[in-house]
């Protein structure tokens, strides 16, 4: 469960946004909109712990991610705007690297065949710096079938994807939830998504 | 997973093996500057040779520092390799040591071709190999904390030299100071044993500093 509480954020001279309340239990999807430069790319970083909270609390499971440590990362996955790619490797090198990192092992064969699903087959063995921006932000979005973690924070995960591929991640979005997985996407695409928990956040108000 | 920052550094090191031969070139040529200008005294040659060597090699390891986390910075990766499960002590540590691995060693074995040029003695260009085995890992490690601290500052490579060279100076002395003891066949084990204590203090600090660094830098 995630819990945010009285949630602000200061950055440099300007606030972004205060008083930021949601919970999140399994199975649920939140939805943060809001114009350019409003802060959710910050608020998604918060839920990261990659920016320490200037006012209120993230809580995971109950205690404070801060004090989690490295256990938060174990049940985190975060797909940011930029998509973490290495331009030099091929997508199923830069699968495997990621994987690896966080503590899945997966052979060549794995990675081809999750590619496969992904729609880079033949695209797989070229440097990601010749694959085209969607055909990136697919190598990064592979990832998220590697892992077994609960919390997915997606952050513009969409753009550059085209329709077939929207629905592809829709369609692991839903696994996702089904499987009591929780999901904070910021994106301004409305999903067709049957989550049993739909929640909306526009920090513009 | 520790094994798998290893790894992917090395490959992302041979796919750009381009920035890691250039390192060591500049080591080479700056080194083999000397004889030239200096001519053919070979006294005085000798007598310079520790420090000459030393000098470029540390030059050489800041040069490496760009690579380090800049690029990682920049595609993303390093906020992914931030949110792995495991320390970032850890992370650092494998990152600096697949550094190490292609910049300080090559540069050491290549050590004893270049110490001819000054026509050291034998037992001066093993302590040479020696010093710089348990020197360049300590410059990777210190250096990696000021990497860590100006990334994604304009400038950054200079102020990384500012920041890092004067931190360099004791294994400079030490690590010079085994070659020359070993040309004067005085005892070398007083400086190589404090190069290794050196390397013993930051293998425990400098990766832990490294790491909060890079957590500000990353805000």
């Amino acid at each position: 469960m995630l819990e945010v509480t009285d949630l602000g954020c200061v950055r440099g001279d300007r606030r972004l946004f205060s008083d930021v309340n949601f919970t999140l239990s399994s199975g649920s999807y939140l939805q943060v909109q809001g114009p350019n430069g409003s802060g959710k790319t910050s608020l998604l970083r918060l839920i990261c712990g990659l920016l320490a909270p200037s006012e209120g609390h993230i809580r995971w499971q109950g205690a404070n991610i801060g004090s989690l440590g490295e256990d938060y990362f174990t049940s985190l996955s975060y797909v940011g705007h930029r998509n973490g790619l290495k331009e030099e490797l091929t997508p199923i090198e830069n699968l495997r690297v990621t994987s690896g990192l966080s503590g899945t092992q997966l052979s060549q064969q794995e990675a081809t065949s999750i590619l496969g699903k992904i729609g880079l087959s033949g695209r797989d063995h070229l440097p990601a710096r010749l694959l085209s921006e969607g055909q990136r932000r697919r190598t990064a979005l592979a990832r998220l079938m590697t892992c077994e973690t609960s919390l997915w924070v997606l952050d513009e995960v969409l753009t550059s994807l085209d329709s077939s591929a929207v629905r592809f991640v829709t369609s692991l979005l839903e696994e996702h939830l089904n499987k009591g997985g929780i999901a904070v996407v910021a994106t301004h695409h409305e999903l067709d998504l049957s989550a049993n928990s739909y929640q909306q956040l526009n920090l513009a108000s | 997973m520790f094994r798998w920052v290893v790894v992917r550094d090395l490959t992302l090191a041979w796919k750009g093996r381009v920035d890691v031969l250039s390192t060591l070139f500049f080591f080479l040529i700056v080194v083999s500057l000397f004889p030239l200008g200096i001519g053919p005294e070979t006294h005085l040659l000798r007598l310079i040779a520790p420090g000459v060597v030393w000098v470029a090699a540390l030059l050489a390891s800041m040069l490496s520092l760009g690579r380090l986390f800049a690029n990682d910075y920049q595609d993303g990766t390093l906020e992914q390799l931030l949110l792995t499960p495991q320390p970032l002590y850890l992370v650092v540590l494998g990152k600096v040591m697949a550094l190490w691995l292609v910049s300080g060693v090559p540069l050491a074995l290549l050590s004893p071709v270049l110490g001819i040029q000054f026509g050291l003695p034998r037992n001066a260009l093993f302590v040479l190999v020696v010093s710089l085995l348990l020197g360049t890992p300590v410059l990777a490690l210190i250096g990696s904390i000021g990497a860590a601290l100006t990334l994604g500052l304009r400038g950054g490579g200079l102020l990384v030299s500012i920041l890092v060279l004067p931190l360099y100076i004791p294994v400079l002395i030490f690590g010079a100071g085994a070659v020359d003891a070993s040309i004067m066949d005085s005892g070398v084990q007083g400086s190589l044993s404090l190069l290794g204590a050196l390397l013993m203090l930051s293998l425990v600090f400098a990766p832990w500093a490294t790491a909060a660094a890079l957590r500000i830098s990353l805000e």
